[in-house]
């Protein structure tokens, strides 16, 4: 999800899934929907534009979900930190998980966030599997935001 | 056919023990093969399978009304349906059957399709109304051409019966009406170059762009079902002239597995060649080109039958 971003870090994304890279040899796969998404990878330094559209995404995926930083804008705002324009970064809004830093990052750095990411979901999933309160209430439960507070880890390409 | 029989076809074989594993593997297959055409690594052996437990344990989003209860449903109704049309081949010689079973079989194909643009419709999402628009649109369109490949089969050989027409010997007529029946499988199936109504990064999914967790699960379970289905449709029209020489229960299974993977992967080199079509050219391919086939088909099917 671009919340602001120059489009240099989308366009790294795009590389991430061509043949060159091939993200999918480790099961991942663009989704269009965020409903069917589990990781949510935001790109930008998170615009005051954008804060409620971002926050409006990461509801709209279901739990157990993770959140992976794309580049240096959602980590630190990067050259644009002081702008009067931004709200971020982006961990003010949403409980980041994987940090991938750069400007823009390389691709294989990025797919090595998603896949950090996704052995945090797993052990999310594991956790909310383990615990059966959390599996009778459905959609934007506080309970994801909590846990992915605890578990932020960052990635260093 | 037997109660008994009727369940083992519908639990066991083609049913949901063989169908199931089968779904998975023909959707990791076309996967695969894509990815190999595009010299990619492509997705591991047990993505689709790990994609679906994955789909079970996520928590679906609230809904209420009727209109939830029916969004619930549609993929319920979808997977029962596909689950159907697998368990009505005749893939083993000899397994039972009843007068009119192709007509059931036909309909069972059609209820996922019809379930997706109902589905697409209840969630009263944009991208979803688009999706089932164009699903209606293509559904039309191809199935004039699917359903007259299949009846002029049929009408060549005065019956409505599965096995009849699977024991049916190699013709012109058959051959024209596989290969009718093989162009509208890219559209049944939602495959390239007619992959409009879930035509990602355009309308996100399509009809389904609302659903997730377990009910995502079973559309793609439904999914994998389709393809089984529609390959083993053409599997057993194609197979039985080679597999009742030799006559044993287990060639019979084996060629119709081969016979499944080799339409599979045939699908899967279309799909990686072409791009996806607009609408408007879609229908008037299925309209323009492809009818003619049906109705020469059709015609030399009740000539056949005026002559004997």
């Amino acid at each position: 999800m671009n919340s602001g971003s120059c489009n240099g870090c989308d366009i790294e994304i795009v590389a991430a899934l061509s043949p060159r890279y091939d993200a999918e040899q480790l099961g991942v796969r663009l989704e269009g929907s965020p409903r069917h998404a589990d990781i949510l990878c935001v790109t930008g330094p998170v615009t005051q534009k954008a804060v409620r559209a971002v926050k409006t995404v990461y509801d709209q995926v279901l739990g157990p979900k993770a959140v992976v930083a794309i580049g240096s804008c959602p980590a630190t705002t990067n050259v644009f930190i002081d702008s009067r324009t931004l709200d971020g970064p982006l961990d003010r809004h949403l409980p980041v998980d994987v940090f991938v830093p750069g400007c823009p990052p390389r691709p294989d750095a990025i797919i090595q966030g998603v896949a950090k990411a996704a052995e945090i979901l797993a052990e999310r999933g594991l956790e909310r599997a383990a615990d059966p309160s959390t599996r009778l209430r459905s959609g934007l439960a506080q309970d994801d935001r909590d846990a992915a507070n605890e578990a932020s880890a960052g990635v260093q390409p | 056919m037997t109660l008994l029989t009727a369940l083992a076809r519908l639990l066991i074989f083609p049913g949901l023990l063989f169908a199931v594993p089968a779904a998975w593997f023909f959707l990791w297959l076309e996967r695969k093969s894509v990815a190999l055409m595009q010299e990619r690594v492509g997705p591991p052996f047990m993505q689709p399978f790990y994609d679906f437990v994955k789909l079970l344990g996520k928590s679906t989003p609230p809904r209420s009304g009727v209109g939830g209860l029916l969004m619930r449903a549609w993929p319920l109704i979808a997977v029962s349906a596909a689950a159907g049309a697998v368990g009505l081949l005749p893939v083993l010689p000899s397994s039972g059957g009843f007068e009119g079973d192709l007509i059931l079989l036909l309909a069972l194909l059609e209820l996922p399709s019809v379930c997706i643009i109902a589905a697409g419709f209840s969630s009263r999402s944009i991208f979803g109304e688009i999706g089932s628009a164009r699903e209606a649109a293509l559904s039309v369109s191809y199935n004039i051409v699917f359903l007259l490949a299949i009846v002029s089969i049929a009408a060549s050989q005065h019956t409505f019966r599965l096995e009849a027409l699977a024991a049916l010997p190699s013709s012109p007529l058959l051959w024209l009406g596989v290969l009718a029946i093989l162009v509208c499988l890219p559209a049944k199936l939602h495959i390239n170059p007619f992959s409009l109504p879930n035509a990602e990064q355009e309308i996100y999914s399509g009809p389904l762009t609302e659903y997730a967790g377990p009910e995502l699960a079973m559309w793609e379970l439904s999914h994998g079902l389709e393809w089984v289905a529609c390959t083993g449709l053409v599997a057993t029209l194609i197979a039985p002239h080679i597999a009742l020489a030799w006559g044993t229960s287990l060639l019979a299974g084996c060629i119709f597995v081969v016979l499944s993977v080799a339409v599979v992967l045939l699908l899967s080199v279309l799909a990686a060649a072409t791009a996806r079509l607009a609408i408007d050219s879609s229908v008037r391919f299925y309209w323009q080109c492809t009818l003619i086939f049906a109705v020469l088909a059709i015609s030399s099917a009740l000539f056949m039958r005026f002559r004997s």
